[in-house]
């Protein structure tokens, strides 16, 4: 009983900073904050899936929430005029499918023949080979594609229907969010696939190192989502304000209540995301949920505990680990493809490792590793101190700097490193949290 | 005459800076192995230690060349190195106290060691951007060539030059230096063979009379000036950067698994290992093949395999590679 009284405590403290940014700061920035904090929230699941259902450590979370990302653009954008005429699209997606035949050919081969010279040759062989061939096949409709329109376009596009008027068809982007679960998940299974059976620091490794590599194919293969030119103006799946300012009901009804149609309309956008987060999060909770405290969830925590003891049950402990971590990844593209729905753009030079990984993981330490309901209190905690720490270290810079002179080179410094105080501040509340409360603020049973 | 040219441009694009990034990830690299093999995780915090080192570095650096002290031909950042490296070695023997001291006692396992080291990482990272900020700083002076490419080709007469940097030598020699007298150390000296029997048997290291603390408080010294020499050779050939040296993780934990964990030898092949990888499959072999094949099968396109920003994927695959064939590493590494 005590638990959950201080489940229902902590979630007040939530709602309570929320509320008082509300009233302090304004509603708008507050609302910015529960949305980030939900999305943030679905991220801290999915790790706490694969960390605290299976001890598996994962610090590649900003790849999966890239990949989540880039399956925005690819559903809900349009598809680009002319890209997809033949030369184009459909040869790199054949350069694609002949690439991942060869890799397959090989690992094959690599099976099926005797160990010895011959089978060395033949893999070489049809690697190299199969190198060259894809890339004669791929550098053509890269640049095929690429060389149309390059300043607003220049890449393949989407599958929304709605060609010119897509923002019409703003319902794709809810699409979109499985899709972007899904292309997390198969990007799960190849690293499962590899990495999975080796120790749990490789897999750290493993995981950092392809987390690196996504972000380097969306900054440079242009043809896919521009690259670093970014895309713009994604459809979305609420009205926009001028809409609503125009719309001569909502102006009519804003009025009644006293307020103003502008600050009305952005809030309303912002209270609508809020549903549409709430409602993926809850969901996903319900499965973690019964999912945790269902025979298959036992089986996992028993996996957990003790390995050997789980084989020896005779459990399949690498396929186990391997489903929980396509779970868990998908989970966080679909946090990914929900935040670049919120932003309605894709930026990949804004994916930092620090941010999206390793934040990720202090929620999820913070929160308390093995409670679902932890790893949400932890995603809405620590993105509240991460927006509030800058303006909160801004003030403690200035009341510390106040004796020193006007202009003096010291103070200007300080003041201006104040930004940099949000990295200081969740390592040592990380540090704080492993230290004296190891189980986090709600330790799982 | 060709056959020349080819290999001056080979050397010029691909070997210098191939040894000379090499030299720079094996000294890295053995701070990693260093520690996975005394202290038995993996410190997430290294890229971040290089930082903090190299900028302790610079700012001792700046205070000498504001007092006018320069070290002629060769960077003053040499000058500054044994002060960056005191304050990085402080650095490290306060957050060992302050922070893994604790869990060590407790004998904590070794991922909740790996998640303690990602918040140091933070804080580490934290406090480097805040004290000399988050953009580039170029701390290179003295003479900025050995050899320029232009000398070369007047010295040689070949239509190809070959530069070596100044910054290139020192990290040549000097990781030469470093890593011989380590080697010393680790061999002929009672505290190194004392690190090494920790190493290999704890229990038995124990049994036999060694001092634990003691063990510990020399590897993270010995760390704290690898990693200062390390980023400040790095940043010296290129630029300091925080972000960039958080970035360096990447690579460095890949020589060091290659080379195989918690072996020093190791940690250097897998160093050069890694790097060569790197500018082997990133470099545009147009210009050498021109002048090793016959006219009319001259490349069209540029040859490059993968353009540069997949550097990473590189030493990634390469990971992977041996991981799947050779869990262990090149050389026997050890398991925990």
């Amino acid at each position: 009983m005590t638990g959950s009284m201080r489940t229902i405590a902590m979630f007040a403290v939530v709602a309570i900073l929320i509320i008082g940014t509300g009233i302090l700061q304004s509603w708008n920035s507050a609302l910015l904050i529960l949305n980030m904090g939900l999305i943030s929230a679905v991220m801290a699941l999915g790790v706490n899936l694969q960390w605290g259902f299976a001890g598996l450590f994962n610090v590649g979370v900003m790849g999966f929430v890239a990949l989540g990302g880039l399956a925005t653009v690819l559903v809900a954008m349009p598809p680009a005029p002319g890209a997809w005429a033949p030369g184009g699209a459909w040869r790199i997606i054949a350069a694609l499918i002949m690439g991942a035949a060869t890799i397959w050919a090989t690992i094959m081969v690599h099976r099926r023949m005797a160990k010895g010279r011959a089978r060395a040759l033949v893999t070489l062989g049809l690697l190299v080979g199969g190198f060259i061939v894809y890339r004669m096949i791929f550098d053509g409709g890269v640049a095929f594609v690429e060389s149309i329109n390059p300043a607003a376009s220049g890449n393949i596009g989407g599958l929304n229907p709605g060609g010119e008027n897509y923002r019409d068809y703003g319902w794709m982007t809810l699409i979109a969010w499985p899709v972007g679960g899904l292309l997390a998940a198969g990007a799960a299974w190849i690293i499962g696939k590899t990495a999975l059976g080796l120790r749990s620091d490789y897999l750290a490794i493993a995981t950092l190192g392809i987390a690196e590599i996504i972000l380097a194919v969306m900054k440079n293969e242009d043809w896919l989502a521009r690259g670093v030119k970014n895309v713009i103006g994604l459809p979305r799946p609420v009205p926009y304000e001028v809409d609503l300012q125009n719309d001569p009901g909502f102006v009519e009804r804003v009025q009644a209540w006293g307020g103003d149609p502008v600050t009305a309309s952005s809030i309303y956008v912002k209270l609508e995301y809020a549903f549409l987060f709430a409602v993926v999060l809850v969901l996903i909770l319900i499965l973690a949920q019964l999912a945790l405290n269902s025979p298959w969830g036992r089986m996992m925590r028993a996996i957990r505990d003790n390995e050997v003891a789980a084989e020896a049950m005779g459990k399949d402990v690498t396929a186990r680990h391997l489903q929980i971590f396509i779970l868990g990844s998908a989970v966080c593209g679909v946090a990914g493809a929900m935040m670049t729905t919120l932003d309605g753009q894709l930026v990949p030079t804004t994916y930092q490792p620090l941010r999206f990984t390793f934040l990720v993981w202090v929620m999820v330490i913070v929160g308390g590793s093995g409670n679902n309901l932890g790893a949400v209190l932890g995603g809405f905690i620590i993105w509240f101190f991460w927006v509030q720490v800058e303006p909160l270290g801004l003030l403690l810079m200035e009341v510390v700097t106040a004796p020193l002179s006007e202009g003096s080179a010291l103070k200007s410094h300080l003041i201006d490193s104040a930004a940099h105080m949000r990295l200081f501040t969740m390592g040592l509340i990380l540090l704080l949290v492993l230290r004296f409360s190891p189980r986090g603020l709600l330790p799982g049973k | 005459m060709d056959f020349l040219n080819a290999i001056v441009a080979l050397s010029n694009f691909v070997l210098v800076p191939g040894i000379a990034y090499g030299s720079q990830l094996a000294l890295g690299a053995l701070g990693v192995t260093l520690i996975y093999g005394i202290l038995r995780f993996s410190n997430f915090a290294h890229g971040d230690t290089m930082a903090f080192g190299t900028m302790s570095v610079i700012l001792v650096m700046w205070l000498f060349q504001s007092w006018g002290i320069s070290f002629g031909p060769l960077p003053t950042a040499l000058l500054a190195l044994p002060f960056g490296m005191l304050g990085c070695m402080a650095l490290l023997l306060a957050t060992d106290k302050m922070v893994y001291q604790f869990y060590r006692d407790q004998k904590a396992k070794p991922v909740i060691l790996v998640i303690v080291s990602m918040g140091v990482m933070f804080v580490l990272n934290g406090l480097v951007r805040f004290i000399i900020g988050p953009g580039e700083q170029r701390f290179s002076d003295g003479e900025r060539f050995i050899i320029s490419a232009r000398n070369f080709k007047e010295l040689t007469g070949l239509q190809e030059g070959l530069a070596i940097k100044t910054t290139q030598g020192i990290t040549v020699i000097t990781a030469v230096i470093v890593v011989a007298a380590l080697f010393w150390f680790l061999n002929r000296t009672r505290t190194g063979k004392s690190m090494r029997a920790y190493s290999d048997n704890e229990d038995l290291a124990l049994l036999s009379g060694i001092n634990p603390d003691r063990v510990v408080m020399v590897t993270w010294l010995i760390v704290a000036g690898l990693a200062t020499i390390a980023g400040v050779l790095y940043g010296l050939d290129k630029s300091f950067k925080p972000f960039t040296y958080f970035q360096l993780l990447l690579p460095i934990f890949a020589s060091a698994i290659v080379g195989g964990l918690g072996n020093p030898l190791g940690a250097i092949a897998g160093g050069f290992v890694i790097a060569f990888s790197e500018v082997f499959i990133t470099y545009a072999w147009k210009k050498v093949l021109g002048y090793m094949m016959p006219e009319s099968l001259e490349p069209s396109g540029l040859v490059q395999l993968l353009s540069t920003d997949y550097k990473f994927a590189v030493s990634f695959v390469i990971l992977l590679i041996v991981l799947l064939f050779k869990p262990t590493g090149l050389f026997k590494g050890k398991a925990v």
